[in-house]
């Protein structure tokens, strides 16, 4: 199959779902499943570019606003998963949105806590039970380990960082490589370790949080059963990165990442092409195995200030581009996400055949983004989290009216908040969908 | 052999940079001097990350440079250097957000352009930023936060100002993520500033420094 007709086929998929138990989905009602389907082909049409939508789609992309907004604290999502998939139900039911993010944001608790995640604070742990989790940045990746991890990255993570990032996975520095159980002589020095009380410990931990992640899923699965048959589409399944932000984020850190730009760039570099294969069947892997196009890019260190232009074009781009690359020629639609502001990459970043993407746009300027990744690509967003958290319905009414009005001619545009978002007025986040609704038709 | 200092250092050649410096410490010279040219060679550092010639990579590795030459430095001061700072900021992410890669990029900017930041670090309660005000008389506030809960909690800092009695005596200055004018007028602090450079000028402006 081409690459069209992978990605046809993807969607096809996505327009006839499957239940979480692998049959044929059952809608509510004839009405559900039109809306369902409607919903899907409007999003389908405007990624495509082929032809005009009906009418302008409306994404809400919240984080913890849900939560909030049901009268449940964070640590409460994250640790009750009735609770959790109750708040996500009720958003989706009052706002009505074409497409939503499922009811992933607040993951399991319970999993974090068994493994004793180092890498977030999460309510409770580090944070207050009301805040949403946030990142602890470090060096989870020693400069001098490039080595390691471009000879064998699967190694790298299973032996050091993951016992760097779970206290609970400290023994798994004690494990062997695998591919050191070749044959009869392999097997028994290479078990020894399995045998070591720490491994062991590390082990159990491992299969607890396991169970604990299938209880979750469990969840998961029966939301989007209930959501998905009710006429409302899920957006996100799985997700990839670009291999700048991968070092950037989590291994070396923005600090470590930037150093490395200067002393050792060619090391960088030579990771980041290890990792791009890694990165595409990761997004392919997920997409094939539910069944769905999109799979979420969130990006980070590429944004307007944090690279010069020269530095964009030699460590962020060529990676990100060969990741997303991997993943269209496999029919996935990559969903990067613009957090901030990425004005002064928009010219490089049109360089993607038509049709393919579904960008999220924060802050860029969006008239720009228009006339350069717009012509090829799909958007959706720019709705400032500032208004809607401290404006009024009618100053969103307003900004979503001239949005549409810049973006939504020939299609190719859905109209959304730009950033993941905890705050917001419920009138607010209303009025997006409401005039998006009545104002985004194409007469 | 001074300009060598500045300009190695503000061209961010590393290994070059450091060797000057040894050589300088062999030859016996003040070592208050080498750490003029260190804060000569950073200023154009700053000068150039403020016409974006330089990015935020740049100013991380001036500052890892800067680091390694008052490593080297340090050990031969023998009388404390003379600070002329600019006048005194109070900084720090707030209540609930613990971001710090935006704060962390103003305070270094600040600090290079001679005002003396306290950095209070990241998830800040109200209270310990009306308590650092009042301990060290600081005519400015810099408000971090990457989040949208920050909004709140920005809010909830500026009112703790208030109370305290001390709004009057401080302007205040709110940064990052999703901040706007739109949450200054929200929060009720005095400016937005939209990048680090913003935040120096702010801090000049309201300190009354020339540029």
């Amino acid at each position: 199959m081409s690459s069209d007709e992978k990605q046809e086929a993807l969607f096809q998929k996505w327009l006839t779902p499957k239940d979480s138990q692998g049959k044929d989905l059952k809608f509510q009602n004839p009405q559900a499943e039109k809306a369902y389907k409607d919903r899907v082909t409007i999003i389908k049409d405007a990624i495509q570019m082929k032809k005009l939508p009906d009418r302008v789609p409306v994404f809400v992309a919240p984080s913890f606003f849900p939560v909030y907004y049901a009268g449940i604290t964070p640590q409460e999502s994250m640790y009750d998963y009735d609770k959790c998939c109750m708040a996500f139900k009720k958003f989706v039911m009052d706002f009505e949105p074409d497409g939503n993010l499922g009811a992933y944001v607040p993951g399991s608790g319970r999993a974090l806590e068994i493994l004793d995640y180092k890498l977030y604070s999460w309510p409770g742990h580090g944070v207050s039970p009301n805040a949403s989790y946030q990142a602890n940045e470090g060096e989870y990746m020693k400069a001098n380990e490039y080595d390691a991890l471009i000879d064998d990255p699967t190694n790298f993570f299973s032996n050091t960082y993951l016992p760097r990032v779970f206290g609970a996975l400290e023994g798994f520095k004690m494990l062997p490589a695998l591919t050191g159980i070749l044959e009869m002589y392999g097997v028994a020095a290479n078990f020894i370790p399995f045998g070591l009380p720490p491994v062991q410990a590390s082990y159990k931990a491992f299969f607890e949080a396991g169970a604990e992640a299938l209880k979750w899923m469990g969840a998961m699965g029966a939301w989007n059963d209930e959501i998905a048959a009710a006429g409302f589409p899920i957006i996100a399944t799985g997700y990839s990165k670009a291999p700048f932000d991968v070092i950037g984020d989590t291994l070396r850190g923005t600090r470590g990442i930037m150093l490395d730009m200067y002393r050792q760039p060619d090391k960088l570099l030579e990771a980041m092409e290890r990792i791009t294969p890694l990165m595409i069947k990761m997004g392919v892997n997920t997409a094939q195995m539910v069944g769905h196009p999109l799979i979420f890019m969130p990006l980070h260190k590429g944004a307007d200030g944090f690279l010069s232009d020269a530095q964009f074009k030699k460590f962020y781009w060529p990676t990100f581009r060969k990741v997303m690359m991997g993943l269209i020629a496999e029919g996935v639609v990559p969903n990067p996400a613009l957090e901030g502001k990425w004005t002064t990459r928009l010219e490089v970043m049109q360089d993607i055949p038509k049709g393919k993407i579904m960008w999220m746009i924060d802050q860029s300027d969006i008239a720009k983004a228009k006339k350069t990744l717009g012509k090829v690509a799909c958007m959706f967003g720019n709705v400032p989290s500032d208004i809607l958290a401290v404006g009024t319905p009618q100053q969103v009414k307003d900004y979503v009216k001239k949005l549409i009005d810049t973006c939504a001619k020939g299609g190719g545009f859905i109209v959304s908040n730009g950033a993941f978002f905890d705050q917001a007025k419920a009138e607010n986040v209303h009025a997006v969908v409401d005039t998006t609704k009545e104002y985004g038709v194409y007469k | 052999m001074a300009q060598d200092l500045v300009n190695t250092l503000a061209d961010l050649k590393e290994q070059e940079a450091i060797e000057i410096v040894k050589d300088r410490l062999d030859a016996g010279e003040d070592p208050l001097k080498i750490l003029e040219d260190a804060r000569k060679g950073m200023e154009i550092v700053g000068n150039r990350f403020a016409s974006s010639e330089y990015f935020i990579p740049d100013l991380v590795y001036s500052g890892e440079i800067l680091k390694e030459v008052t490593e080297l430095v340090k050990p031969k001061i023998t009388k404390a250097a003379e600070s002329k700072k600019l006048g005194k900021i109070v900084f720090g992410t707030v209540a609930g957000d613990i971001h710090d890669i935006g704060k962390d990029i103003v305070v270094f900017m600040l600090d290079i352009n001679g005002f003396e930041v306290h950095d209070l670090g990241v998830d800040v309660p109200a209270q310990k930023f009306v308590d650092k005000i009042k301990e060290t008389d600081a005519p400015v506030v810099g408000l971090s936060g990457f989040l949208t809960l920050a909004f709140d909690s920005m809010k909830e800092t500026v009112d703790a100002i208030k109370t305290a009695g001390l709004r009057d005596k401080v302007k205040v200055m709110i940064g990052g993520g999703q901040m706007s004018d739109e949450i200054k007028n929200y929060t009720g602090a005095d400016a937005y500033g939209k990048d680090a450079m913003a935040g120096v000028s702010l801090a000049k402006k309201w300190i009354g420094a020339s540029q």
